[in-house]
């Protein structure tokens, strides 16, 4: 059968998961797809579009792997705008000229921000706030500007105003109506937000209708109001509002709304059925949806209806929890309460800076609406109730009166099968729960399977409460004991060796294991015996427990030689130091190779030379690196203010302090860490456990990267540090992650595991909410204070150098350990060139 | 019987080798012992000091180091992991616990005056 053309007009998230959909449903092959993209780059997340100042880059934002398209084979026409629709022919014409016959028609156009007609308001410097280009000509007028401000207090203008405050600009917002987001929240809200974001800085005003925008006298721009007052400002950002992008739609005669917006039926069809609306461009029901949720869902219903399935686009949850400026903000369906008889109960916490309201039925029986201001740890539980119509407690104050005792959450097991647990990609419970007879277990995995709470991540903790709860109901028990000789999880182990002071591992065995131990509860105990006391790990007692590479303080290699890393903090070295390590490299035959951390790695060493290797590194002033310990490695550096043009910081010496601070830190696994002294980022910091980027106010700190087989960017976790307060978090952080990480566990996947992930991070770390902070960084402080240099320790112990000899009773060498020459350096014979050797020896 | 050293090349097969005082070896941490030509990894475990010897040759890497191996017990025997790709070894038998066609050679082991001897093959 021949396939039918499928073309789709705009790329942008509604349009991406449209194709996503589609390519799901279209198992038949039916349609070849066509996209057009006004943009010169595919689908990106512009819900979180304002992060693209706080370091994240457009690739971070994209939507699809950079591959999607190539491997879907579908075409996409990037930076092509369609310019007319010809119906009669069933043709589109872009403005490249190209001219494509289309069987089904699909229009995901959007829409574009409303610029209220104000005299001035076509000046220079005057900008939206909607593509990755709006932000880059923002951010480069930013640079010359002071103070900016955003006509519009409504979601995204506050998001804008967010993006301006992370330029450093002094940051107005002008809303018209008496109050901000006037339309997902109420006066005592508004007023409770509007405090909030004042704290930080933006000056809000409200009320105010601009007149007219004319040259300013200290600045660019005057923006004149009604009320005869004025704003100097030197750029203006609109965010009043959206307006369908229905052009298209109009020039072919295509039904449209008295107010713009494509007309569609249930279906997502148009008045022409072979031609599709979506997202913000669609008027359903006399509605425009302005959020993506809803956009989805027409996505799903135009994928299903193009495959033969009946679906029908019901009307959408418009309910929404998001951050804006730091401040969490949440709405639920009928958030002023207008429902005829609808009686609202409120808590409001002046001293918190909280403020929540639930509106429920004349019958007290159901949950209408809600808002939430500055704690939005009830919206899960409230949304539930709302979107699944249950019958809500008999006083249903107590779901927003702080539960001061225990947290009583909506037991999860209540939730019906139909439940839509993440409203950004419809995930019901019933999706979930098939994805784990599925085998996804984990919370990653699940995740993976359902894509629930990728979007926003608001259902994170519903979603791992039903993930626990379900699989404890089907008896899978997720044994989690370290091994067999411990019923306990590391994190168990850690808390028992803090709280009884256990410092040898025979003690913790006898107390609260059995047996001998094996090579995995050894070794984790000896980690967190070290995180804990920090005491030499190859004394008596704990030499035991090492595995090659601790016991002998250097890497074992596939022959059975040793590997040495010499510290080199920062990458840091003075030539005199360099000489060392080559004469050391030719005196004992080493191979030598520069490492990724800026270190020079020396192979072939065999366990007799270790100690004769490491007493001329330790004279000339080396400690070990730690290279063969889960243990703080290296601080990666650019070369920084210095002696770069670009640098902002002196990266080097923030990455040799901080080396030499957390030098010798054993963790559940290894850790890295990188300074870059620009944002040019030459130090690659994103990718380490802990990244540091200098700004010209002091350091942006990133946290939980990683590079290697799953690679994962860091999140930013706090701006502009002193390095006091840098240093601190950090403290903190590492001693976090050492008490709360699973055995070998990365910084990387103990975030992707961590429930409420990196916001609750932040309130643990930035916030104190668990009062852990003193403790932590005493814990850390201690570490720090003990520290002595493992080689320097082994040096001066007699006993301890009797370990490195191959035989035990005799002075022979391992005759195995054959090397060969390559490239004027040696490396371990293969097996083959052994038995040559061996024949000529 | 006469306690032969171990640089001896050309051993009986029954002969008692020496390899150390009982000091030179430490509860959980392996040594290796040249016997004839050939490298052997002993053990003395924890707690009950029971003595164990086994080929020091890790099949699977084809490098000799057994005795740098974490040794401890899996659901009762006693085993040795190689440090290179992690394989169990019996330490009884020899018995490798990942791939049941793998087996190393084990060697008797005796403390005789305060000297561990592992006899010959």
């Amino acid at each position: 059968m021949k396939k039918e053309t499928l073309v789709v007009i705009g790329n942008g998230m509604v349009g991406q998961n449209f194709l996503e959909a589609l390519l799901v449903r279209d198992t038949a092959q039916r349609y070849d797809i066509i996209v057009f993209g006004e943009e010169s780059r595919p689908a990106y997340d512009r819900v979180h579009l304002s992060e693209f100042f706080t370091g994240k880059s457009a690739a971070d934002l994209a939507l699809a792997t950079p591959d999607f398209f190539i491997r879907s084979g579908i075409t996409l026409y990037a930076g092509n705008r369609v310019t007319f629709i010809d119906r009669q022919n069933k043709l589109i014409h872009s403005e490249h000229n190209d001219v494509i016959g289309y069987d089904k028609l699909v229009i995901a156009t959007g829409s574009y921000p409303f610029v209220p007609p104000v005299p001035g308001h076509d000046r220079e410097r005057c900008y939206v706030y909607r593509t990755i280009d709006d932000l880059i000509s923002i951010a480069e007028s930013g640079r010359n500007a002071r103070i900016g401000a955003v006509i519009g207090g409504g979601l995204l203008g506050l998001e804008a105003a967010n993006a301006l405050r992370n330029l450093g600009l002094q940051t107005h917002v002008v809303e018209f109506a008496p109050r901000l987001m006037a339309i997902q929240i109420d006066d005592s809200g508004g007023a409770m937000l509007r405090r909030k974001i004042e704290v930080l800085g933006v000056h809000v005003h409200t009320s105010k209708n601009t007149t007219a925008i004319t040259d300013g006298n200290g600045c660019y721009h005057k923006l004149t109001f009604a009320d005869g007052e004025d704003l100097e400002t030197d750029l203006i950002v609109f965010s009043a509002g959206i307006r369908p992008r229905d052009d298209l739609a109009r020039e072919c005669k295509l039904e449209v709304g008295q107010r713009g917006g494509i007309v569609i039926n249930n279906q997502c069809q148009t008045s022409d059925p072979t031609v599709y609306a979506i997202g913000e461009c669609a008027l359903w029901n006399n509605q425009i949806f302005g959020l993506v949720a809803p956009g989805y869902r027409m996505a799903e219903t135009a994928a299903d209806h193009l495959t033969g399935r009946e679906a029908a686009f019901m009307v959408a949850d418009m309910s929404t929890k998001l951050k804006l400026l730091g401040v969490d903000v949440g709405s639920i369906g009928d958030a002023h309460g207008k429902t005829p008889g609808a009686r609202a109960c409120s808590y409001f916490d002046e001293t918190n800076e909280v403020y929540k309201k639930i509106v429920v039925s004349a019958d007290g029986k159901r949950l209408l609406g809600s808002v939430l201001i500055g704690d939005t740890s009830d919206y899960g539980s409230l949304l539930q109730y709302y979107l699944n119509g249950m019958v809500v407690p008999e006083h249903p104050d107590t779901l927003i009166l702080p539960q001061r005792d225990a947290p009583v959450g909506l037991g999860v097991d209540t939730l019906p099968a139909s439940a839509q647990i993440c409203s950004c990609n419809n995930v019901s419970k019933a999706n979930l729960l098939a994805a784990l007879d599925g085998g996804a277990h984990t919370l990653v995995d699940l995740k993976r399977c359902t894509k629930a709470s990728t979007t926003c991540g608001g259902c994170t903790v519903l979603v791992g409460q039903i993930l626990n709860k379900e699989l404890e109901k089907r008896g899978i028990t997720v044994n989690r004991d370290l091994c067999e000789h411990f019923p306990y999880t590391r994190q168990d182990l850690y808390l028992l060796v803090r709280t009884e002071r256990i410092k040898t591992f025979s003690d913790l065995i006898a107390r609260h294991g059995r047996g001998l131990g094996c090579d995995i509860c050894k070794p984790a105990v000896a980690s967190i015996l070290a995180s804990c006391w920090n005491e030499y790990v190859l004394r008596e007692q704990h030499a035991p427990l090492q595995d090659t590479n601790d016991h002998f303080l250097a890497n074992m290699q596939k022959d059975g030689t040793y590997s040495i890393v010499p510290r080199v903090p920062g990458g840091e070295i003075t030539p005199e130091k360099l000489i060392v390590l080559g004469q050391v490299a030719i005196k004992f035959g080493l191979y030598t190779k520069i490492t990724g951390a800026q270190r020079v790695d020396l192979f072939g060493a065999r366990v007799d030379q270790l100690p004769l290797i490491w007493r001329e590194l330790v004279a000339a002033g080396f400690e070990s690196g730690h290279a063969y310990a889960k243990a703080l490695r290296t601080v990666k550096s650019c070369v920084g203010s210095t002696w770069c043009r670009y640098g902002v910081q002196d990266s080097v010496a923030m990455a040799i302090r901080l080396e030499n601070r957390y030098k010798g830190l054993r963790a559940p696994h290894k850790l890295k860490m990188a300074v870059s002294g620009c944002t040019r980022e030459c130090a690659e910091a994103q990718s380490k456990d802990v990244g540091v980027i200098a700004t010209d106010k002091g350091w942006n700190l990133y946290v939980c990267g990683n590079g290697g087989m799953k690679p994962r960017h860091a999140d930013l976790f706090a701006a502009d540090l002193d390095d006091a307060t840098l240093i601190r978090y950090i403290d903190r952080f590492f001693m976090f992650y050492i008490r709360t990480a699973d055995r070998l566990q990365r910084t990387a996947s103990w975030m992707d595991n961590l429930e409420g992930g990196l916001d609750y991070l932040k309130q643990v770390i930035i916030e104190d909410r668990l009062g852990i902070c003193a403790e932590l960084e005493q814990e850390l402080a201690a570490v720090v204070g003990s520290y002595a240099c493992e080689w320097q320790q082994t040096l001066n112990d007699p006993a301890r150098l009797r370990q490195f000899r191959h035989f035990v009773n005799s002075s022979r060498k391992d005759n195995n350990v054959l090397f060969v020459s390559e490239r004027d350096q040696v490396r371990p014979a293969t097996a083959e060139e052994k038995r040559r050797l061996v024949r000529t020896a | 019987m006469q306690v032969l050293e171990a640089v001896n090349v050309n051993l009986v097969t029954g002969a008692w080798v020496k390899v150390g005082a009982v000091e030179d070896i430490v509860d959980g941490v392996g040594v290796c012992a040249l016997i004839g030509g050939q490298q052997v990894a002993v053990f003395r475990l924890p707690g009950g000091g029971q003595y164990y010897a086994i080929d020091n040759h890790d099949p699977f890497s084809e490098a000799n180091v057994l005795s740098r191996g974490l040794v401890g017990n899996i659901k009762g025997q006693p085993v040795v992991a190689s440090p290179i790709y992690k394989q169990h070894f019996n330490l009884q038998t020899g018995q490798c616990l990942e791939d049941e066609s793998v087996r190393l050679e084990t060697f008797a082991v005796r403390v005789k005056e305060g000297i561990v001897q592992i006899e010959s093959k």
